[in-house]
């Protein structure tokens, strides 16, 4: 049980960190790293709150995928940081000003906040009866198939739509650029490439 | 050692939260961060979902977990998008002066 605390502070305190250095760091490029750190401590509390398919899920799409999109970008983009981080420091007050003031009020919430006994109970009963004693992907996967399964459709038509949104935006037809036209290639006539030009002999072309 | 509970995970969440916040304040210049930190604020929700949905013994939580990921990637790449192009016309990514379409 102690090493389970022990697991989730070193987590905690690891992913908070790195998110304070997300937004911190100067170099975008360590922005995008300390990411992916805290992205892993979030995969090892999900895995410690026995949401063991969630946290590969995170580790799979966001660490895989979405972290090394950032970093493509931000690596392929020629962008000037130091010109973009001169007037960093005006915003710092009003940013810490609304972070504290939020950071107050969450807490302020959460410590006035009690669960509801009955649900409680409900959850009690849940936990006894052996909804809970099956694996994490098997009762996520019969609640997603069954009674979420259209708004599962959704988020795969919703990123059906992301996808081809973001190639039309990228996709762009360069001028200057000789491409293959295997059509007109095909088609050209003998009579449009060759002319046969009558010499007279002595007089040249 | 205090013994771990909803709460502490929530803590977690709402610091993540207040990161995220501030650090859309702190980047008003560089879009890419601030879209980092839309990341953390969503990664700040899914860590709320996810201890509220094993603390009640609920998978609904884990189901809208999910959700939120696939929400947050589509955005991401959205954002990156917009951002590539934004930066092929203008040589630049500065947030702030983007107002052309103030009229």
């Amino acid at each position: 049980m102690i090493l389970s605390d022990i697991a989730f502070y070193v987590f905690a305190i690891i992913c908070v960190l790195s998110g304070l250095r997300v937004v911190t760091a100067r170099n975008p490029v360590h922005s995008v790293l300390f990411l992916i750190l805290a992205f892993f401590n979030a995969a090892g509390l999900f895995v410690l709150l026995g949401a063991e398919f969630l946290a590969m899920i995170l580790v799979v799409v966001y660490v895989g995928a979405v972290a090394v999109l950032f970093l493509f970008v931000v690596m392929m983009l020629d962008i000037d940081f130091t010109a973009l981080k001169r007037s960093a420091g005006q915003h710092l007050a009003l940013g810490a000003g609304v972070g504290l003031v939020l950071l107050a009020e969450l807490i302020f919430i959460a410590s006035g906040w009690v669960v509801s006994p009955s649900v409680l109970i409900h959850s009690a009963a849940q936990a006894k009866d052996g909804t809970d004693q099956i694996e994490n992907t098997r009762a996520l996967g019969e609640l997603i198939y069954t009674k979420y399964f259209y708004t599962f459709e959704l988020s795969g038509l919703i990123l059906l739509v992301a996808m081809i949104g973001a190639i039309v935006l990228t996709l762009r037809h360069r001028k200057n650029v000789r491409r293959q036209q295997i059509g007109t290639q095909i088609a050209r006539a003998r009579s449009a490439s060759i002319e046969l030009v009558k010499v007279t002999p002595g007089s040249g072309v | 050692m205090l013994h771990v509970g909803l709460g502490h995970y929530l803590v977690v969440a709402s610091i993540l939260f207040t990161l995220g916040i501030f650090g859309i304040f702190l980047n008003r210049r560089n879009v890419i961060i601030m879209l980092m930190s839309i990341e953390l604020i969503l990664l700040a929700v899914n860590i709320n979902f996810v201890a509220f949905s094993s603390y009640l013994h609920n998978m609904t939580g884990q189901v809208f977990a999910m959700f939120v990921l696939t929400v947050a990637a589509a955005e991401a790449a959205i954002g990156l998008a917009i951002l590539v192009v934004y930066f092929r016309n203008r040589g630049t990514i500065a947030v702030e002066d983007i107002n052309l379409m103030k009229g």
